[in-house]
């Protein structure tokens, strides 16, 4: 029987794949790489494209689209960490320039700093509710 | 009968709350599933990524990271994840109590916050008392994104690099059981080294492509992604089921109500038939004497 690596593909939101493979194809940054068991040690980021894992023993190819991400390569594992959407550094700053944006908005007009009494004060009522509302229900 | 027919209203009233809490309680109970599988399932992404993490540290220790770099303390960042919607019982106001706490101690220590919030509630928490919101995420929906998330996390992590901030913090509610949520407070950047406990026996080395630097903040970045998204999917999970047993009780409470009113009515019916009963047993003892 041929050598297999082991694949596991993974994104923040889930695991997408784990299975042998006698070979994995990947988009690396710096281009297409194919990984074969006993491959050196590799830690890359991908870009949007195509993963393809070769099961072996005349078994259609297992095709996977990401958007990016990183790989990280050992004799036998491979582990690819797929991102769940486009990254791109303009795209990733804009992203954070709007939630800069979105706080300015939202808060125009607020103090520079915390009023500690007053969140005590506004949390301490709502607890005394909750309170009230328990004992309502014990009492009864 | 003078109260009978108000009492009546009011039962129809409660009854009608009482669908709506029950029905709120339901749909909680099978969201609050959904977003446990969802916290099940971000999981190995982020155990795959602390193993990488812990390799990299392992095999290129000449190359430090910011993210990996403890430094003085002057400047803290706090990233204060809440729900977006109320009625779920105590869990937000909970969560901010132990970070006036929190914060009363950093101040107490001479150690400045600026905030980024997730979720409408610590926003407007934070409107109504003031404080330094740097970035704020809101509406994410019961299936949050991490896509959603970048530009938040990205504000607080460019603050660290160019050394505004010199810690960041994540405060959340930690999701133990259905019954239980812990709000917590926990360190994201600088990130605690060499807690993996898988050691590697032999030295070696990885290629990077490009370079080293770039391919560690490529992970650190993504790492920290994930575990402000974990927190905020934890987050989640606890809402959903804190709003289902805060709505479990609101639908017994309201089932209490209505059996002490209809046994208010039924009293004021039978007061009505005996007072009629006993005016006509008078009428016809008047007209026969």
């Amino acid at each position: 029987m041929a050598m297999t690596i082991h694949v596991d593909i993974v994104s923040a939101e889930g695991n997408l794949y784990s299975g042998q493979g006698e070979m994995i194809y990947a988009p690396a940054v710096m281009g297409e790489i194919g990984i074969a068991p006993r491959h050196a040690p590799l830690v890359t980021q991908l870009k949007p494209g195509e993963v393809r894992v070769d099961p072996g023993g005349g078994k259609p190819q297992e095709h996977f689209y990401v958007s990016g991400g990183m790989i990280e390569v050992q004799p036998f594992k491979v582990t690819i960490l797929a991102d769940t959407g486009v990254r791109a550094a303009d795209l990733d700053e804009a992203a954070a320039q709007d939630a800069k944006r979105r706080a300015e908005d939202a808060l125009a007009n607020n103090a520079a700093d915390i009023d500690l009494a007053k969140a005590q004060v506004e949390l301490a009522e709502a607890a005394a509710q909750l309170r009230a509302i328990e004992r309502l229900r014990k009492t009864r | 009968m003078a109260g009978a027919k108000e009492i009546r209203t009011k039962i129809a009233s409660i009854k009608s709350t009482q669908k709506i809490t029950s029905a709120m309680e339901m749909v909680a109970a099978s969201k609050m599933r959904k977003a446990q599988d969802r916290m099940e399932s971000t999981r190995p992404y982020a155990e795959k990524m602390r193993q990488v993490i812990g390799h990299v540290a392992l095999a290129n220790p000449e190359y430090k990271h910011p993210f990996m770099h403890a430094r003085p303390v002057k400047r803290i960042g706090l990233v204060i994840v809440s729900s977006d919607r109320g009625l779920c019982g105590g869990l937000n106001n909970n969560l901010f109590r132990r970070l006036v706490r929190e914060i009363r101690s950093l101040r107490d220590a001479g150690t400045e916050v600026e905030y980024c919030t997730i979720g409408t509630k610590a926003l407007g928490f934070f409107r109504r008392v003031g404080g330094k919101v740097a970035a704020q995420a809101t509406h994410l929906g019961d299936a949050p994104r991490v896509d959603d998330l970048v530009g938040t996390v990205k504000v607080m992590l460019d603050a660290y690099m160019e050394g505004e901030i010199d810690e960041i913090r994540i405060a959340y509610n930690k999701f133990v059981n259905t019954m239980t949520q812990q709000p917590s407070i926990e360190q994201l950047v600088p990130l605690a080294a060499g807690e993996d406990a898988e050691q590697l026996t032999h030295h070696w080395d990885y290629i990077y492509e490009p370079g080293a630097k770039e391919v560690l903040s490529g992970l650190l970045t993504r790492y920290i992604e994930s575990l402000v998204y974990q927190s905020v999917v934890e987050n989640s999970a606890c809402e959903q089921s804190a709003r289902m047993v805060a709505m479990k009780s609101a639908t017994d409470n309201a089932g209490e109500l209505i059996d002490e009113l209809q046994l208010i009515y039924n009293k004021a019916r039978q007061a009505a038939i005996t007072q009629e009963i006993s005016e006509i047993v008078g009428g016809a003892a008047a007209v026969s004497k």
